[in-house]
């Protein structure tokens, strides 16, 4: 056990809603008849599809492949046939369709245990790792969904401490308590092989103080496992002491710096389910296809499932006896950062941790803000609540006022958009949604500035190439000359004078030749002048309109 | 189905404007019921007066602005105002004093600026000051607290006083008032008497500050407690201004206690502890940042004690916090704390 703590500044505390879904063991939630598969459930480039329509798959198949270093893989699920590759809509705050895989299962669930290898820790290098870890389609599951093969690889840093973060610190879900109260030893598993890859000398298991339980049995498996380089630590119940930025200044007392990564101050975070994924890829052989998902707010059955990643998000509603017909809100993850869904027909992807329902009927569990906004009273509550020190006051005044340098000025990108002030504004000011206001619209006059900057710089080259031509041009009229002329300035000037002369002679004879009324002519005429024409052409160099 | 969309975050703390305001309320309830067993009916009456003519005006001014009525009027901050302005006009001043007091903070330094949180000026104070500079025989005509008159004027004399300018027997507000605490101290420093000198044999002197004034001193403390406890206030503001206060007075106390009054006279004397907790600490016109509300109440402090001492005026917590209220936003913007993985420069 820990001892040495260190605080953040700020946070919330919130009512918990957690005693529900943690009354229950969780179970395998049901095989859906279709599952839909999205190529992008990560940060980074989306996988490429490996497979046709038409294909049977089998259990724990690689469907789509990773492309880079920050990319990762998409496994089938459960067996079945592939039966489109198409856009569907995904679960996203702003309702967007996205490339999936959708696959029709056969309901026979089969795996080739066959195929599926398994590896002893010590027999595997680093780079084997994280090699097997990306091929297994193991991302960031506490919400972030960055791939952790790429998060594994500490390049020339040194990784003092591995954080574990499995304080869950957002009401309702209790998805990562239940997966800790019920594979502890998996976990730490997973701890030593994420160790393994980062070469991390300490790790420490973040444990929100108020899950008694779950810290007795995560105690006890550290202290069988007799590893002396694991720690458990408990941590306030301050939301949001699980923000991975709050996490390492609790247990480390460091700041992660702006811009800057957890591992440039030799922290690594990662959260308990994914060393659950990673000890499953390694020791099992098994890619990641579910996670333990929480199912709360307005519905019968509130609890954790094991849910296969693809399995329609209406199907487990209605699975815990939620009516669909009086739905009213459906949020993915909690809710101070969870988004509402636009559709419940939209898959469980990878980061998907918690499903909360609102219906018609008992709006109860979310009290939301009111509708009407009163003025900012300057109060500072937002400023004594926000996790990051900023001032979240006068971010507010300066998005409102769209002065966009001033609100860069009073640091708009280091907000986690954590909804601390949000949640404890008097004046119900939905602030967050200023921020991220401000912040679209910086992003796209940033990139309208470097598209602008790249339109001046090709008008730039365009006018330094014409410069350049002419000047060239001139160099080559110049060396010409003077090839050709023996003869005296007074006499090329009196030539020039003579050649132009001529040139407009030319001109206005040939503009006198031009037919001024061609509308009424027979098509023979039409013929001969266009002959004429042509010949004239021909030998004079000058082409004329028609 | 149609699935409503609000972004995140989709729970929110169960308070309001109107919860801090009716806190500031309850808070301050003990010293109006000091105020009240001290010096008389008069305080209801004008709280009464100010709470009319200022939801009065706030409703014109919604009406003009084009602002929704229900939400402002609701807010609770019109009667806080109320509350604050009329602890400073003296209980039997005529009615139309704290009228006009009213309009001037409701209309002039809160609506003309914008209304609800855009008033770079304390209203109370504002209308206070005006008053002040404007009526000054009103409004330091101070009747001293009953138990030192040895009678108490009845709630139907104190109406007729106010409303009518009737005073009962052969009373006039002359006979009425007395010089304040400070003000004793003030005029009678100028003809050369000692600190000592001036408080032996006045029975308006009490423990530290004036007899009753240093009692509701306690209450308003106690409310402004509870308020930090509430995390209405920050502990910043009120902190500094009295500690400074009480420094300063404590230099100059050591150096020469004949001529200048002690520091604890000073904290239970005039508006000194309501300005702490209840004036100063008005969010919309003081600082926001937690360096900036130390130094916006230092500065208070300061300035409250450099007019009293040197200033034109027995009291100076008013002039003090509008003068602090103008240079809050750039103390804001030099003490902007250190944002989490910045270097501290």
């Amino acid at each position: 056990m820990i001892r040495k703590l260190f605080d953040f500044h700020g946070g919330v505390t919130l009512r918990q809603h957690k005693k529900e879904t943690t009354q229950q063991p969780v179970e395998q939630a049901a095989l859906p008849k279709r599952l839909i598969l999205p190529l992008h459930q990560h940060i980074g480039h989306p996988a490429e599809p490996v497979v046709s329509i038409g294909d049977e798959v089998f259990k724990g198949q690689q469907i789509a492949k990773p492309i880079s270093d920050i990319s990762a893989a998409v496994h089938a699920s459960s067996s079945g046939k592939v039966v489109d590759i198409c856009e569907h809509d995904i679960p996203h705050p702003s309702g967007l369709k996205a490339p999936c895989i959708i696959i029709e299962t056969d309901g026979f669930d089969r795996s080739r245990r066959a195929t599926a290898r398994t590896h002893d820790l010590n027999d595997l290098s680093a780079e084997q790792i994280r090699h097997i870890i990306q091929n297994s389609g193991i991302v960031g599951l506490g919400g972030a969904g960055f791939p952790s093969s790429k998060k594994l690889d500490p390049a020339d840093k040194k990784v003092e401490t591995l954080i574990i973060n499995g304080a869950e610190c957002e009401p309702y879900i209790t998805c990562d308590e239940m997966l800790m109260r019920e594979q502890a030893r998996e976990i730490i598993e997973g701890v030593l092989i994420m160790r393994k890859a980062l070469q991390a000398s300490r790790c420490v298991i973040a444990i929100e103080n108020k899950k008694f339980k779950t810290l007795d049995i995560m105690n006890k498996v550290v202290e069988r496992s007799g590893y002396d380089f694991i720690d458990v630590a408990a941590v306030p119940t301050v939301y949001p002491a699980g923000g991975e930025k709050q996490l390492i200044q609790v247990v480390t007392g460091l700041e992660v710096p702006s811009q800057g990564l957890p591992i440039d101050i030799g922290v690594v975070c990662q959260n308990v389910a994914t060393a659950y994924a990673a000890c499953r890829a390694i020791e099992h052989g098994e890619p990641l296809i579910s996670r333990y998902i929480t199912i709360a707010g307005s519905i019968v059955k509130p609890r954790n499932l094991e849910v296969r990643i693809g399995t329609p998000i209406n199907d487990l509603i209605e699975q815990c006896g939620g009516n669909r017909q009086t739905l009213s809100k459906v949020i993915v993850g909690g809710p101070m950062m969870g988004f509402a869904l636009h559709n419940d027909e939209v898959p469980v992807v990878k980061t998907t941790n918690c499903i909360l329902v609102n219906s018609v009927i008992a709006d109860v569990p979310l009290p939301s803000r009111l509708p009407q906004a009163m003025p900012c009273i300057r109060c500072g509550a937002c400023a004594d609540a926000c996790p990051m020190n900023l001032l979240p006051q006068q971010l507010y005044w300066y998005a409102k006022a769209k002065d966009f340098d001033k609100v860069q000025d009073y640091d708009l990108f280091d907000c986690i958009e954590c909804g601390c002030c949000d949640y404890v504004c008097p004046s119900h000011i939905p602030l967050v949604q200023y921020y991220r206001f401000a912040k679209t619209e910086i992003w796209n006059q940033e990139r309208e500035k470097r598209f602008s900057d790249h339109s001046r710089e090709r008008h730039e080259f365009h006018k330094f190439r014409l410069e350049r031509e002419k000047l060239e041009r001139e160099a080559r009229h110049r060396q010409k000359r003077a090839e050709i002329s023996g003869p005296s300035d007074e006499d090329h000037k009196k030539a020039a004078i003579q050649a132009a002369l001529e040139r407009a002679q030319k001109k206005r004879e040939q503009s006198a030749v031009m037919p001024k009324n061609t509308q009424n002519l027979t098509p023979e005429q039409q013929k001969l002048i266009a002959e004429v024409d042509a010949r004239r052409a021909k030998k004079t160099g000058f082409k004329d309109k028609p | 189905m149609i699935l409503k969309t609000p972004t995140s975050p989709h729970i929110h703390a169960d308070i309001t404007v109107t919860t801090l305001m009716s806190r500031v309320i309850v808070a301050l309830t003990p010293a109006i019921v000091g105020y009240v067993y001290f010096f008389g009916w008069g305080l209801l009456v004008h709280i009464a007066i100010a709470i009319a003519v200022g939801l009065s005006c706030e409703a014109a001014m919604l009406k003009l602005r084009q602002r929704p009525l229900q939400p402002f009027l609701r807010d609770g901050s019109v009667l806080v105002t109320a509350i604050l302005l009329t602890f400073c006009i003296p209980p039997l001043c005529p009615w139309w004093i704290t009228a006009i007091g009213m309009f001037f903070a409701i209309v002039v330094a809160k609506h003309l600026y914008g209304g609800l949180g855009y008033n770079p000026f304390n209203p109370a104070m504002v209308g206070y000051v005006v008053l002040l500079i404007s009526f000054p025989k009103e409004m330091t005509s101070w009747t001293p607290p009953g138990i030192l008159q040895g009678l108490q004027v009845g709630f139907g004399d104190t109406l007729a006083i106010i409303f009518l300018g009737d005073f009962p027997y052969t009373l006039t507000l002359d006979a009425l008032s007395m010089a304040t605490p400070l003000d004793t101290v003030k005029t009678e420093l100028n003809l050369s008497k000692t600190v000592d000198e001036i408080k032996t044999g006045n029975a308006i002197f009490g423990d530290f500050g004036g007899i009753g004034w240093e009692w509701i001193g306690n209450w308003i403390f106690l409310g402004g407690v509870w308020l930090i406890y509430k995390k209405v206030i920050s502990w910043q503001v009120p902190l500094a201004m009295l500690g400074s206060l009480f420094a300063i007075a404590t230099i100059f106390y050591l150096k020469d206690a004949s001529n200048y009054a002690s520091p604890m006279f000073h904290i239970f004397s005039g508006a000194a502890m309501l300005g702490a907790f209840f004036i100063a600490t008005d969010p919309v016109s003081s600082c926001t940042t937690p360096m900036g509300r130390i130094i916006f109440g230092a500065g208070v402090g300061v300035l409250t004690y450099i007019i009293r001492v040197w200033g034109g005026y027995p009291d100076g917590v008013a002039f003090a916090v509008l003068l602090m209220n103008m240079a809050a936003p750039t103390i804001d913007y030099y003490t902007r704390p250190r944002v989490y993985g910045h270097s501290g420069s």
